[in-house]
């Protein structure tokens, strides 16, 4: 389902991104693990998809996947579509996928402690994502280095350009990696947790960089979280991934206002709320399964507090229940002949049902 | 830095009496005088009188902590006094030998760093393939082989086979380098098999490394990855693994020097040992510290050099 | 060792096979031990190496059980008894030819030599068999003589620190100081020939590299919760070294001396080659190697006995650097970094 783009950009027949059906697995000495299995979205020009879910879900390999740095030889892409702007990257030589990367698609990682190069100056690094591409050299891309330390917030940016790494705090690092990625103007930026290993203070400040650099370049952005509050501060879309695959897809506020699916339910149930003082945080029972085993039929089902025959039966399909909100769950599927209906939600299972009928938004207006 | 230079030799200088006085030790208090002064005229069958004469003529009479000062100053100015076999003066032979060693030494250490670093790279590029696999496994048979086989084997090849290099001798002056390209050579292959396995484990590490991951994100080629950013990560346990090979280097001009006919330190060693000169094995074994030390001490400093993130205190 | 009771000195090879067949055999309870069993068996590189450990043991064994005939003749092995029955050449003679070599005149030869003969006539193939048992009693002797030195020193200097830990750093900083093959030499020179004084010698250069590991990993583990626990109960310091530090470092030391091994080895061949290692009368392959250097200038080329001495060697160096490489990524708990 698309949706028209929230800010006037050029080209507006086809999304920036369109993903079809991403299978990308890995041989393993117990199986294949099939970390991303059939995940399909679509990402249009100048907006925010955020990709949530829980550590194993497969949300990191997906970002891996479209850069095509898949870790070899354990790793391949199986199948599906990377559409970008219309080309399939996927059909892309080595050398053509590499005039890609850091140029229209560019990446940055959780930890910033790690990744810069201990022994070359942030300068150096910063000019090397520049001529690499041959989009500046010697001191025009000097000054342009200087000119994007500022862009991202870093005082004495002169300075900073002599420094190496290891001179810098973690905050400071991740500035750079953002200026680094930034440095040729991409099209779609991919950000893998970028403030999860950042203090909490820190963290606010670069997500309004980003929100702010993104505003101003025109960029489209993948953020793979899994905090539910960066989400609803950064994204317009968001995509729930559980087990390998897309479990719920929606634009932010339908989410928050009525998350559909049984896992996003846990998720937001799971959130510490004032409005439940004294109250045992609600938790996820069980664990993400391996994904060399994931389940038969619906893969959520086993810790699924709905579950009935159907779902250890029929995989779900992706159904939409609202505009522009997808859901895959039998509980939504006017097909599904016995399913329950939603009333009976309400009823079942006591406190679990009364937590999860509320989100934090919905209590807070009540 | 300075500081830090001072500290390191004034702790070598440390070390270094103490080596003297394990030399001291094993060569003078070991044995006694007599038994000292018979090996060495063994051949000419002595008499007491002819062996107290050679007791006193080479001070070998006096109080044991008299000698040790004498052996110990005398080792510290390295005055080497004279050979106990045949009498000629040690450091003049050590003089006239160090050149040809030198450069020996000099051609085989940057010749087996460049080979080494090279092939580990490349076997490193190559990883989880068939290139890889094999690669690692030639280095583990090579490095079975025994150093005595590739001097026999190399020479035999090279020099008799296929004639590309003069069997042995050598010629000091201009044409010197030809007469050492066999054994530098030899020397280099022979030291192939452990050091570029190591290698190719330090490469494999800083290949794994976060930076590498933002390198690609960012498009770089994976030529430029290694040669950029792997090489010089891996620089110092490069560094560190070399340093420690210096003293191998001894083993190498030991052997290979008196199996080519190079007049060099080591050759000058071997007829040492086959002679049992105390005298001479001493004058090598101090000389011998000294690099070893100055080789440590260049390679730390040079840490500095190449990763910003040490600092030497 | 030369200079035991004849009947202690047959005991004594069979009780060291006993003991280590009882080590291996015990170790198997432990479950780090076990599943590393299982790593290797399924190892065919590891295993074919192992094999090859074993059957030069086996020679060495074999080489070690002798008893006389008369009171008036040297004690035989088994392995000179196995090879009684091959006459002795003039001189060269090529594997398995019947004419003799590098004469004027060519005689035929009188036995059946697998390997050729060498320029006394004597059987190739016997003194490249003679050559395993100075190679084992080398390697573990001089690993039995080292790791007790290495595990003290490093234990005191890990866990005691700073004095002791000083005390110890410089001892094998000096001694590391001096190049291994210039300290062999002088430490040879003055002991003297033979197989026992090779093993102190070359005991003396190399107990540093285990020692610098025990002490780091000591350094470690004393860091370690547990060992903080049990220092603040009190336990004494012998106790928590002995029953919680010296456990784990166990398959530190051994991965270091079986990958040790093929360098002793290695080093008693140079040692030998340069006349201050084994006496002459030993078997070595270093010897023969110097012996047969000269050789391949000589015309015909003589090449099998340098081919035997060099082999023998090689194969013997391969397998403990094979098998310690597989012990090493069994006992690894983390799974290989490549």
């Amino acid at each position: 389902m698309r949706l028209i783009p929230a800010c006037g950009v050029p080209n507006v027949a086809q999304p920036l991104l369109q993903v079809d059906d991403l299978r990308t697995y890995f041989g393993t000495p117990y199986g294949i693990a099939r970390a991303v299995d059939g995940v399909s979205f679509v990402l249009e020009h100048g907006e925010t998809l955020a990709l949530v879910g829980e550590s194993g879900c497969g949300k990191s390999m997906t970002a891996l996947s479209i850069m095509q740095l898949v870790p070899e030889p354990a790793g391949y892409i199986d199948g599906g579509r990377i559409l970008f702007e219309g080309k399939d990257l996927l059909d892309l030589t080595w050398n053509q996928m590499r005039q890609v990367r850091g140029n229209d698609i560019a990446m940055i990682f959780q930890e910033p402690m790690t990744s810069l190069n201990g022994t070359r100056t942030i300068g150096w690094q910063l000019v090397e994502a520049m001529e690499v591409h041959g989009k500046a050299s010697g001191h025009a891309a000097q000054h342009r280095a200087l000119e994007l330390l500022t862009r991202v917030g870093l005082e004495q940016p002169t300075l900073v350009l002599r420094q190496y790494p290891h001179e810098l705090s973690g905050g400071m690092r991740q500035r750079v990696l953002i200026a680094m990625a930034l440095a040729n103007e991409p099209k779609l930026l991919i950000a893998d947790e970028p403030t999860t290993a950042l203090d909490v203070t820190i963290q606010a400040q670069i997500l309004d960089l980003m929100r702010d650099l993104q505003r101003a370049l025109g960029m489209s952005m993948l953020l793979i979280t899994h905090d539910l509050g960066i989400v609803a501060k950064m994204a317009q879309h968001v995509a729930v991934m559980y087990a390998g695959q897309i479990v719920e897809y929606a634009p932010t506020q339908h989410l928050f206002r009525q998350p559909c699916h049984p896992y996003t339910r846990g998720l937001f149930a799971s959130l510490p709320s004032r409005y439940r003082r004294g109250v045992d945080l609600a938790t996820l029972e069980g664990v993400v399964p391996q994904a060399t085993n994931w389940p038969r039929a619906c893969r959520f089902e086993p810790r699924c507090p709905y579950h009935w025959g159907t779902c250890m039966q029929m995989p779900p399909r992706m159904l939409g229940t609202a505009p522009g909100h997808t859901v895959r769950c039998h509980l939504y599927d006017p097909t599904v002949a016995d399913r329950l209906s939603l009333d009976t939600l309400r009823h079942r299972g006591g406190d679990v049902v009364k937590a999860i009928g509320q989100t934090p938004e919905a209590e807070a207006n009540a | 830095m300075l500081r830090y230079i001072i500290r390191r030799l004034l702790y070598a200088l440390l070390i270094l009496v103490s080596v003297s006085l394990v030399t001291f030790v094993l060569f003078y208090a070991s044995s006694s005088p007599q038994q000292v002064a018979r090996r060495n005229l063994s051949a000419k069958n002595p008499t007491p009188q002819q062996i107290e004469e050679w007791i006193h003529q080479h001070g070998y009479d006096k109080p044991r902590w008299q000698q040790f000062q004498e052996h110990m100053s005398q080792l510290f100015l390295l005055r080497f006094g004279k050979s106990d076999a045949n009498g000629e003066d040690i450091w003049e032979r050590i003089g006239s030998g160090a050149p040809a060693s030198l450069l020996l030494a000099t051609i085989a250490f940057f010749g087996s760093l460049l080979v080494t670093i090279s092939l580990a790279l490349a076997i490193a590029s190559f990883r989880g393939t068939y290139i890889d696999g094999w690669g690692t496994f030639l280095c583990v048979l090579m490095m079975s082989i025994v150093y005595l086989v590739y001097i026999i084997a190399g020479q035999f090849l090279l020099g008799k086979l296929l004639k590309i290099f003069p069997l042995a001798g050598y010629q000091s002056g201009v044409q010197a380098w030809k007469f050492v390209m066999l054994p530098a050579v030899v020397s280099i292959v022979g030291g192939l098999g452990a050091t570029v396995r190591l290698y190719r484990t330090f490469f494999l590490d800083e290949i794994n490394q976060d930076y590498v991951r933002t390198a690609r994100a960012k498009g770089v080629s994976e030529w430029a990855i290694l040669f950029r950013h792997v090489l010089k990560n891996a620089a110092i346990p490069i560094l560190t693994t070399t340093a420690a090979a210096i003293p191998t280097l001894f083993l190498g001009s030991l052997l290979g020097e008196s199996f080519f006919n190079i007049p060099g330190l080591g050759s000058y060693l071997r007829d040492a040992i086959d002679s049992q000169d105390f005298a001479v094995v001493r004058a090598m074994v101090f000389l011998g510290t000294i690099t070893t030390i100055i080789g440590y001490l260049l390679t730390d400093i040079s840490y500095t050099l190449v990763d910003p993130r040490v600092r030497l205190e | 060792m030369t200079t035991l009771f004849p009947l202690l000195q047959n005991v004594l090879p069979l009780v060291i096979v006993a003991l280590v067949v009882w080590v291996v055999v015990h170790a198997r309870q432990q479950p780090l031990w076990a599943e590393a069993y299982r790593r290797l068996a399924r190892n065919p590189l590891a295993m074919m190496a192992l094999g090859v450990i074993c059957l030069y043991g086996l020679i060495t064994v074999l080489d070690s059980l002798q008893w006389r005939d008369t009171t008036t003749e040297e004690p035989k092995t088994v392995l000179d008894r196995l090879f009684a029955h091959v006459p002795q050449e003039r001189t060269y003679s090529a594997p398995l030819a019947t004419m003799t070599t590098g004469e004027p005149q060519l005689h035929a030869v009188q036995g059946w030599h697998l390997l050729g003969t060498d320029g006394n006539g004597k059987d190739v193939l016997y003194q490249a068999l003679k050559g395993c048992r100075t190679a084992m009693i080398i390697g573990g002797f001089t690993s039995l003589l080292v790791t007790p030195l290495a595990l003290l020193f490093g234990m005191s200097a890990g866990y005691f620190g700073r004095r002791v830990d000083d005390a110890v750093q410089y001892t094998y900083t000096v001694l590391s100081s001096i190049p291994d093959i210039l300290l062999l030499i002088a430490l040879l020179l003055v002991f003297g020939h033979g197989l026992d004084k090779l093993c102190y010698a070359l005991g003396i250069t190399s107990w540093v590299g285990l020692c610098r590991l025990v002490r780091g990993e000591t350094l470690k583990h004393r860091e370690r919760e547990y060992v903080r626990a049990a220092r603040a109960l009190g336990v004494s310091p012998l106790r928590i070294l002995a029953r919680h530090i010296l456990p784990n470092l166990l398959p530190l030391v051994i991965i270091s001396i079986t990958l040790g091994f093929s360098g002793l080895v290695l080093a008693e061949s140079i040692l030998s080659y340069l006349g201050i290692g084994v006496e002459a009368g030993t078997g070595s392959w270093g010897n023969m190697i110097d012996a047969a250097r000269l050789e391949l200038a000589r015309e015909p080329v003589v090449w099998w006995n340098l081919a035997a001495a060099s082999t023998a060697l090689f194969l013997i160096v391969l397998a403990f650097n094979l098998f310690g490489d597989a012990l090493r990524d069994a006992l690894d708990p983390r799974l290989r970094s490549t």
